[in-house]
């Protein structure tokens, strides 16, 4: 319980109606898609960085720790009030302050969902490429501070690759801004991509400066089923070695296919042991070419059939079979873990029998599917908490998947952060020496441990 | 004093401690653990999408629903204001990826509410039904300011009751008149058709009845064109959807036992629908309550549905088209969306002669009615209803055709507060427009 006095000094800096202590609030706030469950103590909704500011500034005077929180739909953790104090979320935050169509840059407010801030600017010809699975309901401020992906991240790169500059309120309670909206600029240290991915550990993103691209005319959507994961990942590497980058490269392994299979009626032949969802994106007249050269690099590498969509809603049917994968999992066991360990394109197919190997060995099932263009693949561990032993042999296939992933030169998460799901296995990646680094940063900028304390790093 | 806003008022003693048919707050227990807080519902719920507050969500609903199943927050007026905020409209279900039913937990929910604290006041309207179980009560001949209408001319035991308690009306409000002579009053209670054809009775429910008769002489047209026989039984009661919606248990069931005994005392084909939510509380909800409930609930048909099963698309279609058509576009009913009814109502809109159809960005979310909701948070509701109206302005339609007579209140309502030009109508009357005259 917080002082009364400390919650009468948040009202008065954002309003009474913008701060609550009522239980059914502190409930509301108190989950993420990790659902683990940690009450605050209090759930304030500033809409400026003024307010945010001064609110940074009492928490400082008062000790209590501040949890930033977008939509609160992470993976990892990363808005859980873990240890009570005041939960700040910016969802109120949600104005697109600025489309600029000669400079090709947006400004915007965190808390504005990622796919209205796409279709905002597609209604002007341009493009906001990163599409984390969650852009219906994420916001950018959430994406900015876990560096999201998405599948268009093979050939337009991630969210830190489209921020030029943000506005920040710091651990202590300054307003600072990065960058600009220049395409250039190397004045002092680069703190806009220190920030991304930073997991609200070092600021508040309260202004987001977006680089757009010109939107590509068209896409082509092309679906491929091979008889193995390794002809899936010969392919990936073959159409990469032709010079080819499409916009999305997604696989799913046999387990997965078995599940969509088993949970949607969808028809393949048995043979199919691997799918990849391919899609290229220009201009019109160029995609028949493109797609029909990715046909033909490939057919020579064990496919059993390929399925190309020639019209916008047979292309909308083949991602539908991407997008039922995880509600198909559920099918499997009621629990799952989704890592998101990420290895170079190559490793990908070793990647899969090593997770696979462990799969038999702890009797768990394990089913993979992903980003094979980036070598992004996530492993969803299944399993049902209800019975005893269960979650122990999952954390220790954890384990055993995040050393693999590094054994093949990988890192332990492409695209959902450490949070405090995966903050006991930091150690496995990272030195002793780049720790010390890290967390000499955070020291140096929050030295009173207030800003999402114990996230990255456990206290 | 009641007032808007805070439902949850004034204990009565009717629906309190029954025992239901209608399934428990506790049954829903595993639904709930489904929830995995993914927050993917945040995309689609129309309240949270003028809220933006997590206690307006599904997710946030679920997880207090969960809360109160296990004891960690009891029924405080935050949990029942959060509870408040729900159009039932079914929305997060249809996309959330491990389908948990939102809106049943919430009215099951609601249940417990009225069991625990008595019943809100618009649930102690529906109790006063029980009463009065004697339809057709009494209408008086004419009516003065709108309050007055509403409650003189609606019997007691009506669902328009239950929406429009006449103390929470703003004065802003488009509503359509209360007619002087209701539908069933109207019509004889049998219409033959020809020999072969089915036999169908028609569930009206109450915006035909008390509001919109035109719709319900539509539908008669509709199926005399056919040839189908019609079996109006005018002991038909409200469906019971609105006593859903305020958690009055014994309510529903009560008006489910007299729809059950109106509506199969005569053998027929199918029970036919034109307003999307009587559909839902005969088609779905009656399911919970029993096998014969179940009959019933597997012979309701949409009057689309119907139609279409008829072959009338493929008769219209045939019809050669006008030369100067009408724009218009279609909204999907929460009521039907959700059990999958979208395609019919447009196979017939397609296939009128004078009609140009155009789908609206949108045409699939709630208008924001949600019943009894708009009545007691008609702000949040006319910022829904705001969203719906700036689609119907985009699509450049002149009408706008639904299936279900609150939709078309709320609608137009919407469209004026936008000052639009668009007129929302039913289906049916576009359809009747479009059929050769008697002979």
């Amino acid at each position: 319980m917080l002082d009364s006095r400390i919650i009468d000094q948040l009202r008065q800096i954002v309003g009474k109606d913008q701060v609550s202590t009522e239980k059914a609030d502190l409930i509301c706030y108190s989950y993420d898609a990790t659902q683990q469950k940690f009450l605050p103590d209090v759930v304030v909704h500033p809409q400026t960085s003024e307010q945010i500011s001064r609110i940074m500034r009492l928490a400082n005077t008062e000790k209590v720790p501040v949890f930033p929180r977008g939509a609160g739909s992470g993976f990892t953790g990363g808005s859980l009030p873990t240890k009570g104090g005041i939960v700040l979320t910016t969802e109120r935050m949600d104005k697109i302050l600025e489309i600029d169509e000669e400079n090709l840059v947006a400004v915007v407010q965190p808390g504005v969902v990622t796919e209205q801030f796409q279709l905002a600017v597609e209604k002007v010809g341009l493009f906001y490429p990163p599409d984390p699975a969650s852009l219906k309901f994420s916001t950018l401020g959430g994406n900015v501070a876990e560096c999201a992906g998405g599948p268009r991240c093979v050939k337009y790169g991630v969210t830190k690759d489209y921020i030029l500059g943000l506005e920040v309120v710091t651990p202590t309670g300054d307003i600072i801004t990065t960058g600009g909206p220049t395409m250039k600029g190397v004045v002092g240290y680069d703190l806009t991509k220190l920030l991304c991915g930073s997991e609200g550990t070092l600021g508040i993103v309260t202004r987001i400066v977006i680089k757009l691209l010109p939107l590509p005319e068209a896409k082509k959507t092309m679906l491929v089923l091979f008889g193995s994961i390794d002809g899936a990942a010969r392919a990936v590497s073959a159409i990469v070695r032709n010079k080819i980058i499409p916009t999305t490269l997604e696989f799913m392994d046999g387990r997965t296919l078995d599940c969509v299979k088993q949970a949607t009626g969808l028809q393949v032949p048995d043979a199919a042991r691997a799918v990849l969802i391919i899609e290229v994106d220009g201009d019109r007249e160029f995609l028949d070419k493109q797609a029909r050269k990715i046909a033909d690099i490939i057919q020579p590498l064990g496919v059993v059939e390929t399925r190309i969509a020639e019209t916008p809603e047979e292309s909308e049917a083949l991602w539908q079979i991407r997008r039922s994968v995880s509600a198909s999992l559920r099918k499997v066991n009621p629990d799952k873990y989704n890592e998101d360990i990420c290895v170079p394109r190559s490793k990908v197919p070793e990647m899969i029998r090593k997770v696979d190997e462990i799969s038999d060995r702890y009797g768990i099932p394990i089913v993979n599917f992903g980003h094979a263009g980036d070598g992004n693949i996530h492993v969803n561990i299944m399993i049902d908490k209800k019975i005893p032993g269960e979650q122990e042999k999952a954390e220790k296939a954890i384990k055993e998947v995040f050393e693999g992933a590094l054994a093949l030169g990988g890192t332990m998460s492409g695209e959902h952060g450490i949070g405090i799901a995966k903050a006991p296995y930091i150690p496995l990646e990272i030195t002793p020496e780049t720790a010390l680094y890290m967390k000499t940063l955070k020291k140096a900028l929050d030295p009173n441990n207030i800003l999402n304390p114990g996230k990255i790093f456990l206290d | 004093m009641p007032r808007p806003g805070d439902p949850w008022v004034a204990p009565t003693t009717a629906d309190n401690k029954i025992m239901s048919k209608l399934k428990d707050l506790e049954d829903y227990r595993e639904e709930i653990n489904q929830c995995v807080k993914c927050g993917a519902c945040r995309a689609h719920c129309p309240v949270f999408g003028a809220e933006k507050h997590e206690g307006r969500v599904a997710r946030g609903k679920v997880a207090l629903a969960g809360a109160v199943l296990d004891g960690e927050i009891g029924l405080e007026a935050k949990v029942l204001e959060d509870l408040s905020q729900c159009l039932l409209c079914g929305s997060c279900c249809a996309q959330c990826p491990n389908k948990v039913p939102t809106e049943e937990i919430v009215a099951a929910a609601r249940r417990r509410i009225a069991e625990e604290k008595g019943l809100s006041s618009f649930g102690k309207g529906v109790a006063a039904v029980l009463g009065r179980p004697k339809l057709m009560d009494l209408l008086a001949k004419t009516g003065g300011a709108l309050s007055n209408l509403l409650f003189k001319k609606v019997p007691e035991n009506s669902g328009l009751r239950l929406r429009f308690p006449a103390p929470y009306i703003d004065a802003d409000r488009t509503l359509p008149p209360i007619v002087a002579k209701p539908f069933r009053e109207r019509v004889p209670e049998v219409i033959e058709g020809k020999p072969g054809m089915p036999t169908v009775a028609f569930f009206t429910g109450c915006g035909i009845n008390y509001m919109y008769p035109a719709i319900g002489e539509a539908f008669l047209k509709a199926l005399k064109f056919l040839g189908v026989t019609v079996i109006i039984p005018k002991d038909q009661a409200c469906c019971g959807l609105p006593a859903v919606s305020a958690g009055a248990a014994k309510t529903v069931e009560d008006l489910a036992a007299l729809n059950l005994a109106a509506l199969t005392r005569r053998p027929v084909d199918y029970v036919v629908t034109a307003c999307a939510s009587c559909n839902a509380g005969i088609g779905k909800i009656y399911a919970d309550l029993g096998d014969d409930y179940q009959a019933l609930a597997a012979k309701t048909m949409d009057i689309f549905v119907f139609l279409v099963k008829q072959g009338l698309a493929e008769k219209l279609a045939a019809l050669p088209k006008a030369a100067n058509r009408t724009k218009v576009t279609y909204h999907d009913p929460c009521h039907l969306r959700t059990r999958g009814i979208t395609k019919e109502p447009r196979r017939i809109l397609q296939a009128l002669p004078q009609v140009e159809f155009v789908e609206m960005t949108g045409a699939g979310t709630c208008c924001g009615l949600g019943g009894t909701y708009s009545v007691y948070h008609y702000d949040t509701s006319k910022q829904i209803g705001a969203k719906k109206a700036a689609n119907i302005a985009a699509s450049g339609a002149e009408l706008v055709a639904t299936d279900c007579p609150g939709c078309i209140m709320q609608l137009q309502d919407s469209i004026n507060h936008a000052g639009g030009k668009a007129q929302a109508v039913h289906l049916l009357e576009l359809l009747v427009a479009a059929l050769p005259s008697e002979k």
